[in-house]
């Protein structure tokens, strides 16, 4: 092999020369920044108006930042604020989503994961087309089936209670967790699940013992998906609750939409972001799992 | 300027990772060049940045006799073939081979001539209409050839072409590519990392590691005298025998044994005294009435037995290893038998225990 | 597994109990559910369902009442624009973020949470930023622009667009996300073979990488379609279906009859045609989708 010494090359060498501030970058980086701005710039309205006096806001704008901090607004919201009927402020809607949140989530993630499993590995006659169903099931529109499930609540006695509403959520729940289930099992190396039958384990055993520990990741992503998305219900809230157990969202809602009294834009505003921080924490915590939640829910079977 | 290719004092890094470090490679017209290697080694890298898909640390790259280190792929006057194929799939096989030259604004007739050229010399006419989803893989990678081909260029860059297909058709496709070589006599790099392969199409192979190209022959060169123990270990199927020992003299010392290396031509001139390893092809050592013409003679008991039709290779313990030999197909051995091999000292190779670097 | 052999009843027993609760959702909800509601939308029933049968009275009601032709009209304007804008926005800042760039993680972010928070909230923080007096408005006035007026909300004739914007911000991180994974999933030596072929980015975009991606446009457009045939919450949120009806849709309408105007009848016909719009996006779908998938290598 020759070697060439480096004063022996002449022209072009090494890297092409690319400047920093190509006309491409400007426009990528300026694209890109003007972006987010929009994105991020309700959620900067939200907090600054939050911590506004109303004074202040009545002079001001939407986007110019507080002169004087004040938390008021947020124990306002929290505490006192009136939805029409009562004023006892975001804080009963936000225990009721908490206990609509908590048994939703683990039942519909119960039934979902033993069900997608039973899928994946016991395959049955008849299964693929119960399955089918389901998953058709998930476009159709709630309202369609809004009222036949009022008649069976009702006829349950469950009609207007928080398990009810836990009965509504597991159900609509399941499709997409089964197909999320399912899938990742189906995934998981079929000679595992050989080998565990050779060596006579049986339905639940190789369920509780051998899938259920290979799978936190999914778990993971299902839990982010289901509470984001029973705590963001509306329409299931309203429709199958009574006005004591009502969700925080409707609550939130109630409160803002009243049409009684002066408008208190700082506690509206304080209200919706107090609303938005269980999901919102979720996401900026969970970051790629949830990005891996909403593409698995995308992605078809 | 008689080379196609030319590439000076090449670097390549990815953050603090070098992955080319100072790579020369002058690469004739018409030659065939082959670059070999494990994964990880850098040879499709180099082939990226011959291609311009890659921006070099430093050096420069020459296409015949123009420094192209800065120019874009297309203007570098090469064509390229994939491992994936990566053709159009919403585009016909024309669409595909046309895609390019349409979008130079190439004049219609001269575009359809190109097409006709190429699809005649792969004998693809009758697919000219049909989607790659509709076509073998061996179909496919005939019309991703045909792709470069009409580019009319005096450089191919292939980067493992034929990784994707079954075994059967890679030995085909295989010869179709020496043939093609042969008609258009275009300067060819190939990367692969079927030695096979290598040992058959090129004019030339690098054996590359590290970033580093460890040796550049012709396939016999490579073969015959590696420079190293690693591309002697990675040549050839199944791989050299290595004997651990002690070399005196004329003489290679393992356990007990004692191997005569008269006739065995050294790289340095003279023999060197010290720690070595020797090493032996399988298909080196003989048996039967070979036997009684080689220098050096032993006895063995035969532990395993792999027959391979054409022929068998055995298993057995020499000198203290286990030692590898390949035998006719047609030779009758059973596990238990004590045969006779002979050794060539001139056809084997012998390494410094500490460089690994051939003596 | 055992399907192949003769089928008992007791074979698998724990799996098929297992999935009692996808069987009973299957049939007895989305199936029986969905029937229920499509015979019931043949019949008088007001404040509690009975079956006296009315023929398509309810529906002839239903295409003669203002309100909800005004829905109709709304979902067709919202649906159309969010759809065209939703690809485009997503799609052009996919293919922005797949360019190498730095802080990648950070914009991606920035730009997917509203996803993550729900349309009430949405809808509220929308109906402040475009509230005329404090919002978009008074800034542009007040910097000088004294003619200036963007008051969707307040304006019957551009609300449905106020809606637009809120919906755009909430679901274009989506798509985004969608895209991107779309186009990361294309193999990267096509890019190559274009650069080697001479092709420029854009065309290499439009000829070959969107063309390629097309199970990813459909799964999303069936995904969007869908989103904007249910939406409900960011309406009531926003403008509450105001100013008047103005921005009415019928998944609104279906609410409205069902749980205030005791009137079931016209909630079971409204929402048996929100079936039939969504029907006729997932059938063709799930044809194009799984009908030819024995094709598919």
């Amino acid at each position: 092999m020759v070697d060439v010494t480096p004063d022996a090359l002449a022209g072009p060498q090494g890297p092409k020369p690319r400047k920093t501030f190509s006309r491409r970058n400007i426009f990528l980086y300026g694209t890109l920044i003007m972006v987010a701005l929009y994105y991020a710039l309700p959620l900067y309205v939200m907090i600054i108006t939050s911590m506004k006096g109303m004074p202040e806001i009545r002079l001001g704008n939407v986007f110019s930042p507080p002169v004087e901090i004040t938390f008021a607004p947020w124990v306002k919201a929290w505490s006192e604020a009136c939805t029409g009927l009562t004023c006892e402020g975001l804080s009963t809607g936000f225990w009721n989503s908490v206990r609509i949140t908590i048994p939703s989530v683990i039942a519909s993630i119960a039934i979902a994961s033993v069900n997608g499993y039973a899928l994946a590995n016991w395959k049955f006659k008849g299964a693929d087309a119960f399955f089918t169903i389901l998953i058709f099931g998930a476009f159709i529109p709630y309202q369609v089936m809004l009222y036949p499930i009022v008649i069976m609540l009702r006829e349950m006695g469950l009609y207007g209670s928080l398990s009810g509403l836990v009965i509504v959520h597991t159900i609509f729940g399941m499709p997409i967790l089964t197909l999320l289930f399912r899938n990742y099992f189906t995934s998981l190396p079929e000679e595992l699940f050989k080998a565990a039958r050779v060596d006579g384990a049986g339905f639940w055993g190789i369920y509780f013992r051998i899938m259920l520990p290979m799978s936190v990741p999914i778990f993971t992503v299902a839990v982010i998906l289901q509470v984001t998305g029973i705590w963001n219900d509306f329409l299931f809230g309203v429709v199958y609750t009574r006005p004591e157990s009502y969700p925080m969202t409707v609550a939130l809602n109630n409160i803002v939409n009243s049409t009684q009294g002066v408008k208190e834009y700082n506690v509206n505003m304080a209200a919706t972001i107090i609303t938005g921080l269980v999901p919102l924490t979720i996401y900026f915590v969970s970051g790629k799992l949830f990005v891996r939640g909403i593409a698995a829910g995308a992605v078809k079977g | 300027m008689n080379n196609s290719v030319e590439i000076k004092n090449l670097d390549l890094e990815f953050g603090a990772v070098k992955v080319l470090q100072n790579l020369n490679l002058e690469i004739g017209k018409g030659e065939f060049l082959v670059l070999l290697g494990s994964s990880g080694c850098g040879k499709s890298t180099l082939l990226n940045c011959i291609a311009g898909l890659l921006d070099v640390t430093a050096g420069q790259i020459h296409i015949k006799g123009n420094n192209v280190t800065w120019a874009e792929p297309s203007e570098r006057g090469i064509g390229m073939v994939f491992q994936s194929y990566a053709l159009y799939p919403q585009m016909t096989v024309e669409g595909n081979l046309s895609f390019g030259l349409k979008n130079a604004k190439l004049p219609k007739d001269e575009i359809a001539a190109r097409i006709k050229r190429a699809a005649e010399i792969l004998q693809i006419e009758p697919l000219l209409k049909r989607k790659p989803a509709a076509l073998s893989g061996g179909q496919r990678q005939r019309v991703a050839i045909g792709r470069a081909l009409v580019r009319d260029v005096d450089v191919f860059l292939f980067d493992e072409p034929l990784s994707n297909l079954d075994a059967k058709l890679r030995a085909d496709l295989r010869v179709e590519i020496k043939r093609l070589h042969q008609n258009l006599q275009n300067t060819m790099i190939y990367v692969t990392h079927d030695q096979i392969e290598a040992m058959t199409l090129a004019d030339r192979i690098a054996i590359m590691r590290g970033g580093k190209i460890m040796q550049l022959g012709s396939p016999d060169e490579i073969y015959g005298r590696p420079i190293n123990k690693y591309v002697a270990g990675f040549i050839g199927s199944p791989s050299m025998n290595f004997l651990e020992g002690h070399l005196t003299g004329d003489t290679f010392e393992v356990g007990d044994v004692s191997i005569p290396m008269a006739g065995y031509d050294f790289a340095n001139g003279g023999a060197a005294n010290g720690a070595a390893t020797l090493g032996i092809r399988p298909e080196h050592v003989v048996t039967g009435e070979l036997v009684g013409n080689a220098p050096f003679q032993a006895d063995v008991t035969v532990d395993l037995i792999e027959p391979m039709g054409s022929d068998t290779v055995v298993d057995c313990q020499f000198a203290g290893a286990r030692f590898r030999l390949r035998m006719d197909g047609q030779a009758r051995v059973t596990v238990g038998d004590t045969i006779r091999l002979g050794l060539d000292p001139s056809r084997a190779s012998l390494f410094d225990k500490d460089t690994e670097l051939r003596l | 597994m055992s399907s192949e052999r003769p089928s008992q009843l007791f074979r698998n027993k724990s799996a098929k109990i297992a999935a009692i609760p996808m069987i009973v959702t299957a049939l007895f909800v989305f199936v029986g559910g969905t029937a229920w509601t499509i015979v019931y939308s043949f019949t008088k029933s007001g404040l509690l369902p009975r079956l006296r049968w009315v023929g398509l009275d309810q529906y002839e009601r239903l295409w003669s009442t203002n309100r909800w032709l005004v829905s109709i009209e709304n979902l067709i304007i919202y649906g159309l624009c969010m759809l065209v804008l939703v690809f485009v926005i997503g799609f052009i800042l996919a293919a922005l973020i797949d360019q190498k760039i730095r802080f990648e993680n950070t914009i991606r972010t920035v730009i997917l949470y509203p996803y993550a928070l729900s349309f009430v909230v949405t809808g509220l923080v929308w109906q402040w930023i475009l509230n005329p007096e404090f919002g978009i408005e008074s800034i542009i006035q007040a910097w000088g622009w004294d003619s200036f007026a963007f008051d969707p909300l307040y304006n019957a004739d551009i609300a449905i667009f106020g809606v637009l914007i809120a919906g755009l911000w909430q679901g274009s991180g989506l798509v985004m996300v969608l895209m991107l994974a779309g186009l990361r999933g294309i193999d990267q030596e096509v890019w190559k073979a274009a650069r080697v072929d001479g092709i420029p980015a854009w065309k290499t975009y439009i000829f070959i990488v969107i063309p390629m991606m097309r199970p990813v446009f459909i799964t999303t457009l069936v995904l969007v379609v869908t989103g904007i045939v249910k939406i409900y919450d960011l309406i009531v949120a926003q403008t509450g279906g105001g100013p008047g009806i103005s921005t009415e849709v019928p998944a609104k309408y279906v609410y409205d009859m069902m749980f205030q105007a005791n009137n079931l009848g016209q909630g079971f016909a409204a929402s048996t045609m929100m079936l039939l719009t969504v029907a006729l996006v997932v059938i063709p779908w799930a044809i194009l989708e799984f009908g030819g998938s024995k094709n598919r290598g």
